[in-house]
């Protein structure tokens, strides 16, 4: 677990996060596929830049947002990130 | 009629003109001549107005699309508008600084697609040599810091081989391989008694493309839908008529579904007369399958319809002649069946005296 925690996500090869304004949300783009996100997820992945470490993302999270207690939160959505190809330990 | 949602997805359709001669190609047997296609000035404009409506996904193909000489201006368009774009190729057209180009412009991603896993079987369906330079197109793509995407088209001819498809993808360290069944359009069809494999053969290569997904897991995805031919269901028409899918044909004609051209009844329309946005939201071509009025029976009262949406319309017309039909490949079509006979033709090995025809223009129409 604490191995997991000083990893550092990245956004995978080839996946871009980007604010569609039609749609009024941020998406995922990857080869020949796109999903909504909901603001958490966005707000997460914003922060999954490759240099943050799991517990850097969850404190700038805290800090961005004012917000405490973020850490399952956040750990449970990268399991499922990575799960789904999005993100990527460096 | 409400606004429909916007389109994701724009497949810019740049040139039927290719290098290959394979002879599974959906184009349509009347290539548009060179002559006719699009200019850059009408394709920056396409995508342009689609990014404003809302498309998002962006795929060049053709043809090959690389044949386009402006194919690098209409990259960095994209990428500057915000698309993500994707290349479908066969890699003949560009080397290894092309690729970088690309890259550097801001191309997202590049499909490479093989004919077979080897060069003799290869070098045969595409009609030229062609198998060692997609090896390297491949390697070059992975070396520009790109996933490596490889696409085989299976058919007939080829679909003993998947589990060496899957080893060289392996091999050359692909991220995702598609094991793509050929569409049964344009040349396809016309091929069909050549192409169509056997039940056992289209279950014997799930079985193998499943054993590898479970070998590989985590390091190379691999797709394998089994054809429509022998589910029967049909697949969903392109996620829904006018739903996500917005087609520009080189010539300029703006397509629901890239073979939706000379359906009966369809009136579509030309990206140089009107605006993208007047053709996604009110154009007569794009509401002709929205919704549910359409629909006949069986579709009409099946439970099922919000899934398939009737299957591809395409299909029912060039099966049945009538694209309200359900799409035979249903077994709840009255007209399913075609299918069944098309797959017992493939079951008794009946060798056709009809010879396989490679892709070609028409001498004429140059
Ligand atoms: S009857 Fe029509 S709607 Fe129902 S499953 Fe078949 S094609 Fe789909
Ligand atoms: S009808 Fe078939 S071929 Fe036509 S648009 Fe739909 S899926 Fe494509």
């Amino acid at each position: 677990m604490s191995d997991t925690l000083n990893s550092k996500p990245g956004i995978a090869l080839g996946y871009r996060l980007q604010w569609e304004e039609v749609q009024q949300c941020h998406v995922l783009l990857y080869p020949e596929g796109m999903v909504q996100l909901n603001d958490t997820a966005a707000a997460i992945l914003a922060f999954c830049d490759g240099k943050r470490s799991v517990l850097g993302v969850i404190a700038a999270l805290e800090n961005e947002y004012e917000a405490e207690d973020l850490r399952e939160d956040v750990v449970a959505f990268l399991h499922e990130a990575v799960d789904r190809g999005w993100v990527r330990y460096g | 009629m409400a606004k429909p949602p916007p389109p994701l997805w724009l497949l810019a359709e740049v040139t039927h003109s290719c290098p290959l001669q394979c002879p599974y190609c959906s184009n349509p047997l009347d290539l548009i001549p060179k002559k006719d296609e699009l200019d850059t000035e009408n394709w920056l404009r396409v995508l342009h107005e689609a990014r404003q409506i809302g498309a998002a996904q962006l795929g060049f193909s053709g043809g090959e699309p690389l044949v386009r000489k402006d194919l690098e201006v209409l990259i960095g368009a994209a990428r500057k508008l915000g698309f993500y774009s994707n290349l479908i190729t066969s890699g003949i057209g560009m080397d290894a600084e092309r690729v970088e180009r690309f890259r550097e412009l801001g191309l997202d991603h590049i499909q490479v697609s093989f004919q077979a896993d080897d060069a003799v079987l290869n070098d045969y369906l595409a009609g030229t040599h062609s198998f060692q330079h997609k090896l390297d197109m491949a390697r070059a793509v992975k070396a520009n810091g790109y996933p490596m995407v490889l696409c085989f088209v299976i058919h007939r001819q080829n679909i003993g081989q998947v589990r060496q498809m899957l080893d060289l993808a392996a091999e050359l360290q692909a991220d995702y391989v598609e094991l793509a069944t050929a569409q049964y359009e344009g040349w396809a069809l016309l091929n069909r008694d050549h192409l169509l494999p056997t039940q056992a053969q289209v279950r014997e290569a799930e079985r193998i493309a499943h054993e590898y997904q479970a070998k590989l897991k985590g390091k190379m995805r691999i797709y394998y839908v089994v054809p429509d031919y022998y589910e029967n269901r049909p697949k969903p028409c392109v996620g829904g008529w006018g739903r996500v899918f917005l087609a520009v044909a080189p010539d300029g004609l703006a397509l629901p579904c890239h073979s939706a051209r000379g359906l009966p009844g369809l009136e579509l329309h030309n990206v140089r007369e009107r605006s993208i946005e007047w053709i996604w939201n009110e154009s007569p071509g794009f509401n002709h399958f929205r919704g549910e009025g359409w629909m006949k029976e069986p579709c009409r009262t099946c439970d099922e319809r919000e899934k398939d949406f009737g299957g591809c319309h395409c299909q029912a017309f060039k099966l049945t002649g009538d694209p309200t039909n359900a799409d035979p490949t249903c077994a709840k079509s009255p007209h399913h069946h075609l299918v069944e006979k098309a797959i017992d033709t493939s079951e008794l090995g009946i060798i056709t005296s009809k010879p396989i025809v490679f892709r070609q223009r028409n001498k004429n129409s140059k």
